[in-house]
């Protein structure tokens, strides 16, 4: 494998620019992320204003219940609805692209994409009236995780099925003769294989849950309020750095949760991986 | 997955008609089986409920914004004919169009950058960078833009020392600068998706074959990666077809485009039934859109 | 058959969803209709009406605005009581406080059932959850402070007469911020520094209107003359083609932001709401260690309310049908509405106080301020917004149409 991809990059002249390019857009997504981290440093009280080092907004931010509750409810709902959104978003990635002929196969094929294509709105409105006139499901952190999760399958789906296209089905065939079943043969030779599809659907999952406004501001309860209603509302009344002390802390704490998913999981997978990528 | 369990591998008796037609509804079954999950999820929290707002896009409004379910009408469907609609969904299509290009000449480079790094661990570790920033915060983020672009900023004093551009802020390259920034993500994904699975063997091989670089990259690179270009469009194309915050916070909201048509009808407007339309008639629209892209995309492969 | 099985399942299971659905929906119904008949109250009304002032019946949920009540470190650092700490201490149930973010959002949840024992809508929204049956009429013997406390101007307000549903909160007026640089206010400001091309002309580029429907539309009507009430068609017409004649000159449709797109020098004129723009003069302003002033923003920056008349806005609270407390909901009413809390709300939002009896405690500066309380020939031009029923629609195109 190595080598291999060391081949398709042998041109050093268009290797370099490539990298060069690579750098650059990372500069364009980190400058503004930049600001957020330096001002949230600032001591001043303007947001755009250095006015030397001060951890004062850190501490305001640490002190005050109303963020602590809600980066627990973001938290707790992003990983929840990030972790099941996953493994049914895989489970129906992998039933369109290697079972071509079951029943309602092209419905559900279509299925899958309207959550995408739905305005948020529109959506946030149909769940709210949804769950409070079934009345199963309180409204709280429980109907947002649920919300999240209905939006997410799809695009954890999407990302895996742009991996899934075209991979050798007689690979998994091989493998299923190889080990006893289905289950064994998917865990070891499937799975990693399409680990990096499953890697980006669950950030993207991530990404969105922990971003989400207005589905999640039609759905909450008492008390579930999450970061990102709190700093919409906050940022339209007073801009106070304390909403960059906020960010940095989000970045951070997210950073945690998937290097230590990460960490787990090549420490379970590490030997099963290296057989299953190394073809 | 005691169903999975139960298989018998039997490819080598395939030329038994029993046995495969055995295997065909055992690959019938296995297909629902994988997707129950989601089909029942998506029935319980997305059919459902959507059947709620396709009622009331026939129902009439009322003064709190939940339709009232009586004096049933069209008046809704009607009305999407205005040209008012029509000025902002083009526009709005425009924009989401150039969006998408931007992202995909910006992405497929960046992809092919990262998915040809040679150790697995760093492809990863860059992959996960290119995610960080967007932990933070959406808002956060679109003001930071506002602050990057602003006239004391940096980025517009270099316009006027160029003498290319006066002002930055409140301008289309600015709304295109936010919402490059705010979908990249969605196009590198599925590229990057797409491109690590690449067997690279082949590119040498077409190396050996074409001798030009830029002819191999057209001739295979490009076909095998084009799931992942067409998931990414799609993952592009139509959130920013209903986007409305970047363009507002950065362009000074003077022109009104999808997303804000549709907000507008679930609250200051409290007309809920046109909302419901407008959005019903996005449904399908995209969603035929969609399908079409995906089934040409896949057979030009 | 196993599949033919699956399917049963799943039918069987949306099936009784739906009869979940029919049931609830009915029940909730009836709860409906019992505050429109005039039978005894029944339901929440009833527990309502049998509260004693300062009883308790369980913890609060409040349903309110971002940083819009003094609490955590927001309050220490403006050096102001925890209302929702003292609140818990002096009566015993805990707080929890729920944010949205606006009128609309709020009034969906409540509409479709959500829960929650005191709510803080607007002026305009109280008619609307009136008109609805959503709110439940304020016991006035357990909230003593509503007749004793509020100043005459808010005790009969047009949105609510005789405050029967709701109690005033905050109240404050919309008006145009600047920069001494752009605008010579020694004669009063004029909405034409907005509306009017040639006074527009010096800050072409440089101009800023609110982003909503019914503020926009109503500066624009009151630059014309007209109620920003009305329900005459042509004169919307007329507020919105002059709105869309301003796409020559402004720089943005903003409501977020505005104030500190000001103080930055972004624009040089911004139409807004009053205490957003004090709140950022005063950010901006420096003070030495000592706490002496080094740079004084209101040198700077102003705030004025247009000549031509503006509107008059008020933040009320009021319960929903949908509380689950409404004695500790009408004991927290009467809380905010206690001469002391009443002070410290406007000390910490830099709005104005419908509350009379508070006047001792406001910051002297504060009452002084006639961008925060107005001098009475300036109260006499301010309008209070009204609900428009059937026109919220017109309104809401009229805007859309505005802004091509």
């Amino acid at each position: 494998m190595t080598t291999l991809h060391q081949g398709a990059a042998a041109r050093p002249g268009v290797d370099r620019s490539l990298a060069i390019f690579g750098w650059l857009v990372f500069a364009f997504l980190y400058l503004p992320i930049l600001v957020v981290v330096v001002f949230s440093f600032s001591s001043s009280e303007s947001v755009g204003k250095w006015g030397g080092f001060s951890l004062r907004w850190y501490e305001q931010m640490l002190k005050n219940e109303q963020i602590l509750n809600a980066l627990e409810n973001s938290v707790v709902v992003a990983l929840i609805s990030t972790a099941v959104a996953t493994v049914i978003g895989t489970a129906a990635a992998l039933s369109l692209d290697r079972y071509r002929r079951w029943v309602g196969r092209g419905a559900f094929d279509g299925l899958l994409y309207l959550p995408i294509i739905i305005p948020d709105v529109t959506m946030a409105v149909m769940l709210l009236l949804w769950f409070t006139s079934t009345g199963v499901i309180p409204l709280g952190r429980g109907s947002i995780t649920l919300a999240h999760i209905a939006f997410n399958i799809s695009f954890v789906a999407i990302v895996v099925r742009a991996r899934l296209a075209h991979m050798d089905p007689a690979m998994e065939d091989a493998a299923a003769d190889l080990y006893a079943n289905r289950w064994q043969a998917f865990r070891r030779v499937t799975l990693p294989l399409i680990m990096p599809g499953v890697l980006g659907g669950a950030l993207l999952a991530l990404t969105l849950s922990l971003d989400d406004v207005v589905i999640t501001s039609f759905v909450q309860g008492p008390g579930s309020t999450t970061l990102p209603v709190y700093v919409f509302g906050l940022i339209r009344r007073t801009v106070t750095p304390v909403i960059n002390a906020v960010s940095t802390l989000m970045i951070v704490v997210s950073m945690v949760l998937v290097l230590a998913s990460l960490t787990i999981q090549n420490r379970t997978g590490r030997r099963t991986e290296s057989k299953g990528t190394d073809q | 997955m005691t169903l999975l369990d139960e298989r018998k591998t039997a490819e080598d008796e395939e030329v038994n008609p029993r046995l495969e037609r055995r295997a065909r509804r055992q690959e019938s079954w296995r297909g629902f089986f994988h997707a129950a999950p989601a089909y029942v999820y998506l029935t319980f929290f997305f059919v459902l409920p959507l059947l709620i707002i396709f009622v009331f896009s026939f129902a009439s409004r009322s003064n709190t914004g939940k339709p009232l379910l009586e004096n049933w009408n069209l008046d809704s469907w009607t009305r999407l004919a205005d040209p008012l609609v029509r000025t902002i969904a083009v526009r709005s299509l425009t924009m989401a169009i150039a969006n998408t290009v931007l992202c995909l000449l910006i992405a497929y480079p960046f992809a092919y950058w990262i998915a040809t790094r040679a150790r697995q661990r760093t492809r990863t570790l860059l992959l996960i960078a290119v995610l960080i920033p967007f932990w933070s915060n959406f808002l956060v983020r679109t003001y930071a833009w506002r602050m990057l672009l602003d006239s004391d900023g940096y980025i517009t004093q270099l316009g006027q020392l160029t003498g290319l551009w006066e002002r930055m802020l409140f301008t289309q390259p600015a709304v295109f600068i936010g919402l490059v920034y705010g979908y990249l993500p969605f196009m590198i994904l599925p590229l990057y998706a797409a491109l690590e699975r690449m067997d690279w063997s082949l590119i040498e091989a077409g190396r050996d074959l074409y001798a030009s670089g830029s002819k191999a990259f057209r001739r295979i690179t490009l076909p095998l990666s084009k799931p992942g270009i067409i998931a990414g469009s799609i993952l592009v194309f139509i959130p920013s077809l209903g986007a409305y915050v970047t363009p507002d916070i950065l362009g000074g909201a003077k022109t009104n485009l999808l997303g804000n048509l549709i907000v507008t009808q679930f609250q200051a407007a409290r007309n809920w039934p046109f909302g419901s339309a407008l959005s019903g008639v996005i449904l399908i629209v995209m969603l035929v859109a969609t399908m079409l892209y995906f089934r040409t995309g896949g057979r030009t492969i | 058959m196993k599949r033919i099985f699956a399917l049963v399942a799943v039918m069987a299971l949306v099936l009784t969803a739906c009869g979940s659905d029919g049931t609830t929906e009915t029940t909730e119904a009836a709860g409906g209709t019992t505050a429109t008949t005039e039978a005894p109250p029944e339901g929440i009304q009833a527990t309502a009406n049998a509260c004693a002032e300062g009883t308790t019946d369980g913890p609060l949920n409040l349903y309110n605005w971002a940083a819009y009540i003094p609490t955590g470190p927001l309050a220490e650092d403006a050096e102001l009581d925890d209302l929702l700490a003292k609140f818990e201490e002096e009566h015993g149930e805990a707080v929890t406080l729920t944010i949205f973010n606006s009128n609309e959002d709020m009034l969906a949840q409540i509409d479709a059932g959500a829960s929650y024992d005191v709510i803080v809508p607007s002026d305009y929204m109280v008619v609307t959850m009136i008109d609805a049956d959503l709110l439940v009429e304020l016991n006035r013997a357990a909230i003593p402070n509503l007749d004793a406390n509020i100043a005459p101007l808010f005790s009969d307000p047009g949105y609510d007469p005789g405050n029967r549903f709701s109690a005033p909160y905050q109240w404050g007026t919309t008006g145009i911020g600047f920069s001494y640089d752009a605008i010579d206010d020694t004669n009063g400001v004029s909405w034409g520094v907005l509306f009017d091309p040639e006074m527009a002309a010096p800050n072409a580029g440089f101009i800023s209107l609110l982003n909503d429907t019914r503020e926009t539309l109503g500066s624009a009507l009151k630059y014309l003359g007209y109620s920003l009430n009305t329900l005459n068609t042509d004169e919307v017409d007329e507020a919105a083609d002059l709105i869309l004649a301003t796409n020559e000159w402004i720089a943005a449709f903003n409501s977020s932001s505005y104030w500190t797109l000001l103080s930055d020098g972004e624009f040089n004129v911004s139409q807004g709401w009053n205490g957003d723009f004090l709140a950022e003069y005063d950010r901006i302003s420096e003070y030495d260690e000592d706490g002496n002033l080094t740079y004084d923003a209101y040198e700077d920056f102003g705030y004025a309310i247009p000549i031509e008349g503006s509107a008059a806005w008020v933040d009320t609270m009021a319960i929903p049908v949908t509380a689950e407390h409404p004695c500790t909901a009408q004991t927290f009413i009467n809380f905010i509405l206690d001469a002391e809390n009443g002070g410290t709300l406007t000390n910490f939002n830099y709005y104005a106080s419908p509350n009379e009896a508070a006047t001792e405690y406001i910051y002297e500066d504060i009452l002084e301020w006639d961008a925060i309380y107005p001098p009475p020939e300036t109260m006499a031009i301010l309008e209070f917004f009204l609900d428009l029923g059937d026109m919220n629609n017109y309104y809401a195109d009229a805007f859309t149409r505005a802004k091509g």
